[in-house]
């Protein structure tokens, strides 16, 4: 199967409804068929991947934990609405601190997500073969 | 609904509530599948459930093969040592010894 | 690109969230309750500039269907179902906000 690029573009926080956790699953399906995947995380998107979330009062399952397993599916390009994230107070130190192994580097860990301008990530969108959005 | 040892299962034989999970449901699971559990199925049911604790997922495969190489050395971490402990897969039937949902991705 | 949008702007922020987003050369259409978002209303500012520079689209049977035909901001342009194939075609790759 040809490798074609996705992109995961995440608009809505994580427990309100299921876009979240549902798009999640679909890009952990992508990964176990070896394509290329990137995460896009715009508008409340930016909220699934805030540091220190704790479900244990809403009886829903933390899958913010899961965000950590990404790196070992080869999936480290995680880009950051910059302006999104500056809309609600947050900034990158806010964020969960993602990492990979880069196997072309003598496996080094590396951070996957890079916070970036909403036109970069335009730009990243465009290159892509498929897109979908959450 | 079909269950084990009183713990309800699904149509593929996956576990509906993980909280219901005990040794003895994954020797039961394992008779019922003509495997007995020695230590190294044990290792890798353990790992399974270690993983599912920490990112609240059961791995694919190849993702559960590298991290067991990484954890446990190259001579358990690779698909020919993990399909010979669970002939029908080592995420499917190892995931549902362990009382994970079936990994995501796999069919 | 090519950007559908399927929500009305008053139900959800996803065509707001679609042209924070999108570059000079991507083009919108608006489908289902999105064709909303095509009439003249306090929301529709946000698509002004854009449908004065011809990118905006909508599916006229949406259009149609909910009787929103002479409340339309200009040059919004409309299409039907070849038109929206033709714009998938013309556009590669393509995006719905959902």
């Amino acid at each position: 199967m040809a490798i074609k690029k996705f992109m995961y573009l995440n608009r809505r926080s994580s427990f309100g409804t299921v876009y979240a956790i549902e798009s999640l699953e679909v890009v952990l399906v992508a990964a176990a068929f070896d394509q290329d995947v990137s995460l896009a995380f715009i508008d409340d998107g930016v909220y699934q991947i805030i540091e220190g979330q704790n479900t244990n009062g809403i009886g829903m399952k933390n899958f913010s934990k899961t965000f950590h397993a990404l790196g070992d599916y080869e999936i480290n390009k995680l880009y950051v609405s910059a302006e999104s994230l500056e809309e609600r107070g947050l900034s990158a130190d806010d964020l969960m601190p993602l990492v990979y192994e880069d196997e072309d580097d003598n496996w080094v860990e590396k951070s996957s997500v890079k916070v970036v301008s909403n036109a970069e990530i335009s730009k990243i969108m465009s290159k892509q073969d498929v897109c979908f959005s959450f | 609904m079909a269950d084990i040892l009183g713990a309800k299962v699904d149509e593929e034989g996956f576990l509906i509530d993980l909280g219901d999970w005990s040794k003895e449901i994954a020797e039961q699971m394992a008779k019922d599948d003509d495997v007995s559990l020695s230590e190294e199925h044990w290792d890798v049911i353990n790992f399974l459930r270690e993983y599912f604790e920490e990112y609240q997922i059961a791995p694919a495969v190849r993702v559960l093969t590298k991290a067991i190489a990484k954890r446990m050395g190259k001579d358990k971490g690779n698909s020919k040592y993990l399909y010979s402990l669970f002939p029908y897969g080592p995420g499917k039937q190892g995931c549902r010894f362990a009382g994970l949902p079936k990994p995501t991705g796999c069919i | 690109m090519l950007h559908t949008v399927n929500k009305s702007s008053f139900e959800r922020n996803s065509l707001k969230s679609c042209i924070n987003i999108i570059d000079d050369t991507s083009v919108i259409l608006l489908i289902e309750d999105g064709v909303i978002s095509a009439t003249k209303n306090i929301n529709s500012s946000m698509i002004a500039n854009l449908a004065n520079q011809g990118r905006v689209y909508a599916l006229q049977g949406d259009v149609e269907a909910r009787g929103i035909s002479s409340k339309l901001v200009d040059n919004i342009k409309l299409v039907d179902y070849t038109g929206f194939v033709d714009l998938v075609v013309e556009h590669g790759t393509s995006v719905s906000w959902v």
